[in-house]
């Protein structure tokens, strides 16, 4: 990093990068504001942005009828096991498409990618249909399996990428000192495929958390994840915005947080193999 | 367990028959309208009666109706206890899907459900949901702009009066608009509301023949008159309001008028939420001298898939949930105001609800609205604002898609007309009406 | 390398996956084909008999198929134009030396955490309402009249709010592959002389196209399904009903699964030509 640059052109960077990203932050810090309001003062004119009387009163109202902990719960099982699912099924096959790639190699990962264009709701009816045969309604491992199925291709996709990244030397300079496939998986290429394999973790982990037709439509009261606590307070009678966003910033904080902290990782490996 | 033991016992005492059966958990899907809040609010109350408890399936309006759809017409059975509407309980009631309610007990007392409810959530004389509440339309009015405009509101207006009422009432710079509609896309929403008043300006959905009417004279009539006046003296961007948006204009005293369902009266009033609760008014919805008032008929109602495992803790639910009981616990709870309207007679009667300011009114519009004779002309379908033929849901839903572009000045009123007469009629081919 | 033995045991590792996703694609696939060539509506007591190509023809022959494709491809192209454009200058932003770069980066990427659903809530209720939105507001403030989002600008609206929810996922891309650019090799050219737009056409941007086409790849598999966002804020009406909407309503608000799943085969149809399509210009892109 040679390139010299003066105080004023990294303040003028600065100024525009920040101006631009806590616009772009804008409706989620809107959001949680909103949710300390009172409902009067969530529509005021001209609208209030900090002086106003914070108050936690939304967030108890929607405790109070809708219990979080359960919705999270389900969110949680239904993002992380079918992510980890996905991982032990692609891991596998990411593997020998990337060390033992053939001809049909890149056309078995387009096929994969394009199961993915299937529009849900075309096949709503078979899979509900499907769901009763197999008694998995309502079912957090029914949900598990079927998000587990539509992520697939990006984690074979993401794996496949960085494992592909992995020189093939490394493998065979291991094998000359006699290491055994065990050892070379377990000491040599898992180490090397650990940031990818997280950033793909959490990737999915958060598309999962956001998938919200299958796990509406599939769910009732047991297995109901966060998408259906949204659904209950997306527009009811009288003034909703603080409420609404109370329950927003209680379905949004977890991934949120998570995200934020693991940004490192997942922002390492978000590359899809457009780096070479 | 210790909690079942319990439970069974406090059953046992209040109730013999309830220790009988094993406590169940009943699966109950609902709509998020206030009303429904409140019963979820007092579940402990049924289980504590008897023994049973509840997880609610809690969502919003098109949410639900997809949600239950499915389950019902594939015989899920996720859920045993479906908040259903008028529209759907004949359907679904003709089609062998819900468990019919003709074995309610005595204490019970069916008939004192209103008339009009009952035969709309009845097939072939049989009950098939039990309304939780009851709704019909009428004119909510500020007092105040009428007196500042200096009109009196007659009991029974006509639409020609509402416009120029509206028209004297709307002040753009204070931000008040005369009236509010709803012209939101939506067979429920925007749908609902030209269709009722469509029938009064001798407008229908379909002829004898089951013919889209499109064409005719009525329905230009009902959509120009409309759109004129929303354009003179409703809201900005009532293309996209429906019944939620216009509650929050109006309890902001951004509406003079605003003709919407009668259960909105208690919300408005309830200075709670409402800047204006205490200077609204309540008139029949308008007619236009053809003998029909545009006023709909609709009931929220509780019913129990036919697949349902736990059809006896599920009616013991409906019982409690829609008997003159429930409206007193509400009552005692949130007082009389709040009390989930128009399904008794007997609430009526009651000298306590005399009091409230819409009780009387609301009971006019409800016994003026008939399903079975809705239109100026004779109609060969049941229903005020909707007709109770399974392909209306999805016929009025691409129709009040064209009419809100229409609202929206996105094509003309002729335009839209015109491609609602073809795509009604396409679609009433293709399942073999015509 | 790739002996007889370990292509034996590449192709069972890979069959778990593969079996797994040919079930997934090729059940529902058989069923929705099956449903397609029937009479099937529930409301009417299920299985009326086989219709031929009846559903079929009625689908493309309705007065909202053409249009539906149409806003299909408006949406797709519109947040693809938006977030590669935006987010190229995103990143090439974030790439300079700055102060609090980290915190930066975390609020750009945020939007991309947030369910569908909610984001198309919040931007319809609280923005973009014209009476109790912010924009509303804002354009009061100004002395304007406040724009009818929903219905006077319904697809803008729509793209906007998508744009944003994947603007991040595009920047965050984008970002990795500027910072992989050799430094020397810019540093050569800015020695040289050339004009940072020279520079940026014939050095940085042919870097990116790789990432480019990842980008168009991944987002045009999602954006082909967008739903949440659509079914919240206008429900179909003032020309926003893409194929997918389209057939929502088939199925699900009219209860004709035939025509529904007629609709899905066009549906399938439709992401094919995209699939072969992207598959050419991607396919190329990253084989070299």
């Amino acid at each position: 990093m040679a390139r010299t640059v003066t105080t004023r052109q990294k303040a003028l960077n600065t100024t525009l990068a920040w101006a631009i990203g806590l616009l772009i932050f804008f409706p989620i810090l809107w959001t949680i504001l909103t949710s300390f309001k009172t409902e009067g003062q969530a529509i005021s004119d001209p609208p209030i942005f900090l002086f106003f009387d914070w108050t936690l009163e939304n967030y108890a109202i929607v405790q109070e009828r809708s219990d979080y902990l359960r919705f999270l719960t389900n969110s949680v099982i239904i993002a992380v096991g079918s992510t980890l699912l996905g991982i032990v099924v692609a891991v596998p096959a990411a593997w020998s498409m990337a060390f033992v790639p053939s001809k049909r190699t890149k056309d078995i990962l387009m096929w994969m990618l394009s199961t993915k264009m299937l529009p849900a709701v075309g096949v709503l009816y078979p899979i509900y249909l499907l769901f009763i045969k197999l008694g998995l309604l309502d079912n957090r491992w029914g949900l598990v399996v079927v998000l587990m199925l539509i992520n697939l291709p990006i984690i074979v996709w993401m794996l496949y990428t960085y494992f592909k990244e992995i020189p093939g030397e490394i493998l065979e300079a291991a094998r000359m000192d006699g290491a055994t496939l065990r050892e070379e998986i377990l000491y040599i290429l898992t180490p090397m495929a650990v940031p990818g394999i997280a950033s793909t973790i959490l990737l999915n982990v958060i598309l999962a958390w956001n998938e919200a037709f299958w796990t509406l439509n599939l769910t009732a009261a047991k297995a109901a994840p966060l998408t259906a606590f949204i659904a209950s307070y997306s527009s009811p009678e009288g003034l909703f915005y603080a409420k609404l966003s109370a329950a927003s910033t209680m379905a949004i904080a977890p991934i949120l947080i998570m995200g934020w902290f693991s940004q490192k990782q997942l922002v390492r490996g978000l590359t899809f193999g457009a780096v070479k | 367990m210790k909690y079942t033991v319990r439970a069974l016992l406090g059953a046992t005492a209040l109730c013999s028959a309830a220790a009988l059966a094993h406590a169940e958990t009943l699966t109950i899907a609902t709509v998020n309208n206030g009303d429904m809040i409140r019963m979820q609010g007092l579940t402990d109350d049924f289980t504590a009666k008897t023994g049973h408890t509840v997880e609610w399936v809690t969502l919003e309006e098109n949410v639900l109706r997809q949600r239950v759809t499915t389950d019902i017409s594939t015989n899920g059975g996720a859920f045993d206890i479906m908040t259903i509407g008028m529209y759907e309980t004949p359907i679904w009631g003709a089609n062998g899907w819900l468990v019919p309610l003709d074995d309610l007990s005595e204490e019970y007392n069916v008939a004192d459900i209103l008339p009009a409810m009952a035969g709309g959530l009845s097939y072939d004389g049989t009950l098939y949901a039990a309304p939780f509440y009851g709704e019909s339309s009428m004119i909510m009015y500020r007092t105040d702009l009428m007196e500042k405009a200096g009109l009196e509101m007659p009991t029974a207006p006509t639409w020609s009066f509402i416009r120029e009422a509206a028209a004297a009432m709307t002040d753009r710079d204070a931000d008040i608009n005369g009236i509010c509609l709803r012209g939101k896309a939506g067979w429920g929403e925007g749908g609902a509301f030209i269709t009722a008043m469509g029938n009064s300006f001798g407008a229908q959905w379909f002829d004898m023949d089951w013919n889209a009417t499109f064409d005719g004279e009525a329905w230009a009539n009902t959509l120009n008159f409309f759109k004129g006046m929303m354009d003179e003296s409703g809201p900005a961007g009532y293309a996209t309001n429906g019944f939620n948006e216009n509650l929050s204009l109006f309890q902001q005293g951004k509406c003079g008028m605003w003709i919407d369902a009668t259960v909105a009266a208690s919300f408005v009033t309830n200075p709670n939420d409402s800047t204006v609760a205490d200077s609204v008014g309540f008139a029949l919805a308008p007619d236009n001298g053809l003998g029909k008032r545009s006023n709909w008929l609709w009931a929220w109602a509780l019913a129990i898939p036919a697949g349902s495992q736990k059809t006896d803790a599920a009616k013991q639910f409906i019982e409690w949930a829609t008997s003159t009981s429930y409206i007193e616990l509400v009552a005692a709870n949130e007082g009389w105001a709040n009390v989930p309207p128009g399904a008794r007679v007997s609430l009526y009667e009651n000298p306590n609800y005399k009091d409230v300011p819409f009780a009387q009114m609301t009971l006019d519009s409800i016994l003026s609205a008939d399903p079975l004779n809705a239109t100026v002309n004779e109609a060969p379908y049941v229903g005020v604002q909707f007709a109770a033929i399974p392909e209306f849901a999805g016929i009025a839903t691409d129709v009040s898609q064209e009419f809100s572009a229409a609202y929206a000045g996105q094509q003309t009123v002729e335009e839209a007309l015109a491609k609602a007469q073809a795509l009604t009629n396409d679609a009433m081919e293709a399942a073999g009406y015509r | 390398m790739a002996t007889q033995h370990s292509r034996a045991a590449a192709r069972i590792m890979m069959a778990p996956a593969v079996i797994l996703l040919l079930g997934w694609m090729l059940v529902p696939l058989t069923m929705t084909l099956y449903f397609s060539f029937k009479n099937y509506l529930p409301l009417r007591g299920g299985d009326l008999g086989w219709a031929g190509f009846e559903n079929y023809t009625r689908f493309v022959t309705s007065s909202s198929f053409w249009p539906s494709i149409l806003t299909t491809l408006i949406i797709v192209g519109g947040v693809l134009f938006i977030t590669v454009v935006f987010g190229v200058l995103l990143a090439l932003l974030l790439d300079r030396p700055m102060w609090g770069q980290g915190i930066v980066r975390i609020l750009v990427i945020a939007p991309f955490f947030v369910m569908p659903t909610v984001s198309a809530l919040v931007w319809k209720n609280m923005f973009m309402d014209p009476t109790n939105g912010l924009f509303a507001h804002l354009w009061r403030a100004f002395g304007a009249q406040p724009v009818e989002w929903m219905s006077q600008a319904s697809l803008p609206s729509i793209i906007i709010i998508v744009s944003w929810q994947w603007l991040p996922f595009a920047t965050l891309i984008l970002l990795t592959a500027i910072q992989s650019l050799d430094g020397e090799q810019l540093e050569a050219s800015e020695m040289d002389g050339a004009p940072a737009l020279k520079r940026f056409w014939y050095i940085i941007l042919p870097h990116l196209s790789r990432a480019i086409t990842v980008v168009i790849l991944i987002q045009t598999i999602f954006l082909l399904a967008v739903f949440a966002e659509i079914f919240v804020t206008t429900g179909g009406a003032f020309g926003t009903k893409t194929l997918s909407y389209l057939i929502f309503q088939r199925v699900l608000e009219s209860q004709n699964i035939g025509l529904g799943s007629a609709g899905g085969v066009y549906a399938i149809i439709l992401a094919n030509i995209i699939a072969i399509f992207l598959m050419r210009i991607v396919g190329k892109n990253l084989d070299n």
